[in-house]
């Protein structure tokens, strides 16, 4: 096993690789939905224009909470609170997370966290990785903050590898800079499929999801839905096309 | 069953006490001079002004050989006299009375300024004190002070000595007092003021020929009483009662309700009482032998000040939910940092760690000498294991103790988590709430299985989060096409429709300089005003959810009809980002 857990990182068992070391052959299967294990902190970047990106991040924690091998000895459901960080600029763009509209596994979990600056938000991002009884940590940072360089994005990862939290950090409106998130993903919203019952309204949402860079996996494109599991659809000639467009 | 024993209770009227005080503060007797117990007044008429019998009470060595003295308060019209000694009195002074009114009478009157705050204080210690006589005391501002003596008096040999032993403390603080003992507050509060000064009723006593000034009642309702020839509180329980009941029976309010004053003297109707209890702050201290000007220095302060606390805290058991420090500094100011926590703790390092983000600009000037730390709300926490591992670290911290981090770094009003409000307008449906305020909710099931409230009662909110329910939209399934976004903007902003189709739903709109074209929609979702709550003019609502030819999701919403009446061409708002 390649992909970090959080006792392999702990004890540092296995030296960290480069980047941009190819992954071994058999961490090289391609990524799916449902995998037991994903990386620990994760970044996608997204338009300010739309809810995908922080829909897609949620969508990929869900998926993460399902797939986790539920403890035998635990009778009790995940309650485990869950923490959404955004700077002001995050807030101002687009808006703040609206209860009725979360997940409804998620909604009476959520706590938020409203952060002035960029350095506020990512000290609140470090100190919620710590925190051992939240389930995961989502963040949400405008735009590429000087704060937020190669060494601060180090810290979060090694934070949550430490500590067992996974952490999906949403970039808005940012450039692909340098980062050691260990999944990257470029996340952006894709015509979703009719609904069966009425063909007008829209229907379940859907994402065109690229990963650009991973280290247990190689990158690739997916049309990912986010109904009651995500779901992978055949990647279709016109959400490529329109992909290439945008 | 055994019948209660009656309730006892004294009075203790101090007539003269913030002269008293005054006394005390700026003229002590000289030691061994205080004065000798006097015996029981003389009692003047009922209907008197009452301090006619007290001027007798006070120390014997002023007599009218002492200059007039009146403490003075400010008013809107110029110092106002609020109390005079006895030559003050003697010369005309009264209280109430302007202090240039007095002048003119006596224009050698002395003044000094009242304290009524200075009073108040001294009071409640005197209530503690007054514990003495009885299980619980409480206050009767601005002079008085009742004690419950019920089943006490046989331990100073009956009700007459511990009155007598009352009357020789009070007198031996230097303070004069009237006092009395009577089956309720009401009764014996008349008898101290209205009686002969050391009284004591029995149940069988009436009090019919006291002024009805002795019901406590506000000087409005006095002076209609006067009016209707009611002068004692006999007269008024010959008046048919009906009547009375009528005059007064749109008055709530006990001071001015002759009828429920009465019924509170004779024990009718109970009157509760707000007990003062002696309540004791946990307190550390540090006296530094050399001021310390750094940072790290203060920094070790503030941790044994911790751990001293901690301790203390812990033999309380009890944990602290808000802490002051206090840093006083050679040149003579106080720096007070305060703290509030999410959950009641005595972990030294955490409060250590949270009081570290508060220390930051401090300026020591010349150096700090004295520092302490009070934790004036505390909560019980029950006693618990140490935690033995030594990696702790490495098991992260709680949730309690990560909030309180980011609080204190973030402020008060950062970390905190939505919850539903029972109201149909989106934006009004979330409140935020106290980060740990609802407990971990326990099934999301049972949303769906709760009736809805009840539309009548607009403010009606949901207390807690994710255990009850979610309303109206809020609880919405996929299936009932009342979806709601994921994100709601702060502000719904307006769109620009390009180009609509007949039925009034945009094809085209420009929103943040781009332009969208919706391929799909569905809708519209009308929400109407709440017009319990908002003005008459504010207008509908038309949702809609869309897509547009990329995907992108919005909730989007048209203000209005075209022909409500209610303003113009109905606008278009973009509210909700959905994922």
């Amino acid at each position: 096993m390649t992909v970090p857990t959080p006792l392999s990182a702990f004890a540092r068992r296995k030296p960290l690789s480069p980047l941009w070391a190819a992954p071994s052959q058999a961490a090289a299967a391609r990524w799916r939905p449902g995998l037991p294990d994903g990386a620990l902190h994760g970044e996608v970047f997204a338009s300010s224009r739309e809810g995908g990106g922080a829909a897609f991040a949620l969508a990929l924690a869900l998926d993460r909470l399902h797939a986790a091998r539920p403890d035998p000895a635990a009778d009790m459901p995940d309650e485990r609170p869950w923490l959404w960080v955004q700077d002001a600029a995050a807030v101002r763009l687009t808006g703040r997370p609206y209860r009725p509209g979360l997940p409804p596994q998620l909604r009476h979990r959520l706590i938020h966290v409203m952060a002035s600056k960029p350095e506020d938000a990512l000290f609140a991002l470090e100190e919620a990785l710590r925190c051992r009884d939240l389930a995961f940590v989502i963040g949400e940072v405008a735009g590429n903050p000087r704060v937020l360089d190669f060494t601060a994005s180090r810290r979060l990862s090694l934070t949550a590898e430490r500590h067992g939290v996974p952490l999906w950090l949403v970039r808005i409106d940012a450039r692909r800079d340098l980062g050691s998130a260990r999944m990257r993903w470029e996340a952006r919203a894709a015509p979703s499929q009719p609904l069966r019952w009425n063909a007008q309204a829209p229907g379940v949402p859907a994402w065109h999801a690229e990963l650009f860079r991973a280290r247990a996996h190689p990158p690739g494109e997916w049309v990912l839905e986010g109904g009651a599991e995500l779901v992978s659809r055949p990647l279709s000639v016109g959400a490529k096309g329109l992909g290439l467009m945008a | 069953m055994p019948a209660l024993p009656p309730r006892r209770i004294l009075s203790i009227w101090l007539a003269e006490l913030a002269m008293d005080r005054w006394r005390m503060l700026y003229n002590p007797p000289p030691l061994g001079e205080v004065a000798a117990p006097q015996g029981a007044d003389g009692g003047g008429s009922a209907a008197s002004p009452p301090p006619t019998c007290l001027r007798q009470a006070t120390s014997p060595k002023e007599g009218g050989s002492e200059s007039p003295l009146v403490l003075i308060a400010d008013s809107a019209h110029g110092p106002r006299i609020t109390a005079a000694n006895l030559a003050g009195y003697a010369a005309g002074a009264q209280a109430g009375m302007m202090l240039a009114d007095a002048r003119a009478l006596c224009p050698q009157v002395a003044t000094a300024p009242a304290d009524p705050a200075g009073d108040l204080l001294f009071l409640e210690q005197l209530a503690l004190w007054a514990q003495r006589w009885g299980p619980w005391s409480a206050l009767d501002p601005p002079d008085g002070l009742v004690v419950d003596v019920t089943g006490v008096a046989h331990l100073y040999g009956g009700e007459a000595a511990l009155l007598e032993d009352a009357r020789r403390r009070l007198a031996a603080r230097g303070l004069a007092a009237r006092l009395a003992i009577a089956p309720t507050a009401g009764a014996a509060w008349a008898l101290a003021h209205f009686g002969d000064g050391a009284a004591i009723m029995q149940a069988v006593d009436s009090l019919d020929h006291l002024p009805v000034a002795a019901l406590r009642l506000d000087p409005a309702t006095l002076l209609v009483l006067r009016r209707l020839g009611l002068k004692r509180i006999g007269e008024l329980s010959g008046v048919a009662r009906d009547a009375l009941a009528r005059r007064f029976r749109t008055i709530r309010a006990p001071a001015a309700n002759p009828l429920i004053r009465l019924d509170q003297l004779c024990g009718r109707v109970p009157e509760p009482l707000l007990p003062v209890v002696a309540a004791e702050v946990p307190l550390v201290q540090r006296r530094l032998l050399e001021p310390i000007r750094h940072r790290s220095l203060l920094d070790r302060v503030v941790d044994d000040l911790c751990a001293d606390m901690a301790r203390l805290l812990e033999s309380k058991a009890v944990g602290a939910r808000r802490l002051e420090l206090g840093l006083w500094k050679v040149d003579g100011e106080v720096v007070v940092r305060a703290l509030e926590m999410a959950m009641a703790s005595r972990d030294p390092a955490h409060i250590a760690r949270l009081f570290a983000h508060r220390l930051d600009n401090i300026d020591a000037g010349f150096g700090i000498e004295l520092a302490r730390l009070r934790a004036p709300w505390t909560e019980p926490l029950a006693l618990s294991q140490r935690d033995l591992e030594a990696a702790a670290e490495a098991h992260g911290t709680s949730l309690p103790a990560c909030i309180d981090r980011l609080t204190a770094r973030l402020g008060q009003g950062a970390v905190r988590r939505p919850l539903p409000r029972a109201s149909h307008l989106p934006e009004r449906a979330q409140v935020w709430g106290e980060p740990l305020s609802g407990a971990p909710s326990t099934s999301v099931d049972g949303l769906r299985h709760r009736p809805t409230p009840p539309p009548g009662h607009p403010e009606h909110t949901i207390p807690l989060g994710g255990r009850v329910g979610e309303w109206a939209g809020a609880a919405s399934s996929r299936e009932a096409g009342k979806e709601r976004p994921l994100k709601l903007l702060d502000r719904a902003e307006p769109i620009a429709v390009l180009y609509a189709s007949p039925d009034g739903l945009p094809r085209r709109f420009r929103w943040r300089g781009e332009v969208h074209e919706i391929t799909r929609a569905e809708g519209p979702e009308r929400i109407a005003p709440e017009w319990w709550r908002e003005r008459g003019t504010v207008r509908l609502r038309d949702y809609y959810r869309i897509e547009d030819g990329q995907g992108r999701r919005y909730w989007i919403y048209r203000a209005g009809l075209p022909d409500d009446g209610r303003g113009g061409v109905p606008e278009w708002f973009l509210q909700g980002l959905c994922g």
